[in-house]
């Protein structure tokens, strides 16, 4: 690889948070281009370098990849995080993606109008523990092993790892149900690039704050 | 794909027709069971057939897959993960006359034991599952054609790693009959010959290794 991968998006969680835990969980170190104003984003659109026109964009292995779950799969492939065949990776991509419609939710619960919130939250919640947990916690009873797929670190215990603690933050005992979603949570946070992506100074982005939305609507609008 | 896919939707485009579309581009037959009421959603769901409560679902290959994308990543793998496992086998061969001497037979034999125990065996139960002429679907697809520019390489290697393959070599026969195949096996074809010492030195000279 010519360089770090080179990430294009604002200061903040959004479509990139999930490629900046896989790296970080991988062990790589990358770069940060952050877009702070509408004419960033016109400037990387001008320059052709969104290829529909949208962030995230990573420049990664003399490419400027688009397309966040493309960008996902690419990584998980190169460093080895997808299982080791056809029938393992089928199994991440299936939890990998559940997790990602349940981050959808979480993503777009800063940016509902005041009087949807609470009826958004409640959603949020409902499919969180009624849908979505009880089948990882399940599938970790199951096979009673440490990690989601093929007794291996892989995509799907960082994404999962990731929509956990973004759950906790809007309700903090969503987990009380799920010790063993407890224990997972616990043992995952220890590895040691993980570890250090959740230390503070890391390239972790907090929780959007109500105050920034503002901004970021100016970029898009 | 032992069986036939069968896929749990309603009987509507929506979230499935991406997945139809793949299917039928490669060929594969699939059955279709419609989600006509609200009971038959239920009963999918009771019945645990529905690992997030959601369709597409998609029973294939002794699974119940969901997730639409990971169900087109799974299909498109199968037909790419052929291509794949041959293009593996043949770069292994290809380097082969660029070995040094002592370390060329040592490579020959590993050559020999991934053929034989790594590659050969799964295209020989893909085959055999199936019980069609080729590889993905029932139609020539160029799975097939490297499968067989890998066998013909092998064979090439050792003559009788055929032997246990009893399947690859009726493919074998049945692909090299295909007129625009039979036409690039006979002498005078683009069809290039194995390395010779000759060829390695001028290889060498040209790309400096």
């Amino acid at each position: 690889m010519s360089g770090k991968p080179k990430l294009y998006y604002f200061n903040a969680r959004g479509r990139m948070e999930s490629i900046r835990w896989l790296l970080a969980a991988a062990g790589v170190e990358f770069e940060e281009c952050f877009l702070e104003t509408k004419d960033d984003l016109t400037k990387l659109r001008k320059d052709g370098y969104l290829l529909f026109q949208q962030v995230p964009m990573v420049e990664i292995d003399g490419m400027k990849m688009v397309q966040s779950r493309a960008i996902g799969n690419y990584i998980a492939m190169k460093y080895n995080l997808y299982g080791k065949d056809l029938k393992e990776r089928a199994l991440i991509d299936m939890y990998v993606e559940a997790v990602i419609d349940l981050n959808e939710l979480l993503m777009t619960h800063p940016f509902q109008p005041a009087d949807k919130k609470e009826q958004h939250f409640a959603t949020i919640v409902d499919k969180a523990t009624n849908r979505y947990f009880p089948v990882y916690e399940k599938v970790l009873k199951d096979h009673g092993q440490d990690f989601l797929v093929g007794n291996q670190f892989s995509r799907a215990d960082v994404q999962l790892l990731e929509t956990l603690l973004m759950a906790e933050e809007c309700k903090p005992d969503i987990l009380a149900k799920f010790p063993l979603l407890q224990s997972f949570k616990a043992r995952i946070s220890n590895i040691p690039t993980v570890k250090k992506f959740l230390q503070p100074g890391s390239q972790r982005k907090p929780p959007l704050q109500e105050k920034d939305v503002p901004k970021l609507m100016k970029i898009f609008h | 794909m032992a069986g036939k896919p069968k896929l749990h939707y309603t009987k509507g485009r929506g979230k499935m027709e991406s997945i139809r579309w793949l299917l039928a581009a490669a060929g594969v037959e699939f059955e279709e069971e419609f989600i006509e009421t609200k009971e038959d959603l239920e009963k999918l769901r009771n019945d645990g057939s529905l690992l997030f409560q959601q369709v597409p679902m998609v029973e294939i290959d002794g699974m119940k897959m969901v997730q639409t994308r990971a169900i087109l990543s799974y299909i498109a793998a199968k037909i790419d993960m052929y291509v794949e496992g041959t293009t593996d086998l043949m770069g292994m061969i290809m380097y082969l006359p660029f070995q040094p001497a002592d370390t060329k037979e040592k490579n020959l034999a590993l050559i020999i034991e991934r053929v034989t125990t790594r590659y050969f065996p799964v295209y020989e139960k893909a085959l055999k599952d199936h019980g069609h002429d080729y590889l993905v679907g029932n139609k020539l697809s160029w799975a097939d054609i490297h499968l067989l520019e890998a066998i013909l390489m092998a064979e090439e290697c050792k003559p009788d790693i055929l032997s246990a393959f009893p399947l690859l070599q009726a493919f074998k026969g049945r692909t090299s009959n295909i007129p625009t195949i039979k036409k690039f096996l006979q002498p005078g074809s683009q069809r290039k010959p194995p390395a010779d010492e000759k060829f390695v030195a001028v290889v060498r000279k040209i790309f400096n290794i």
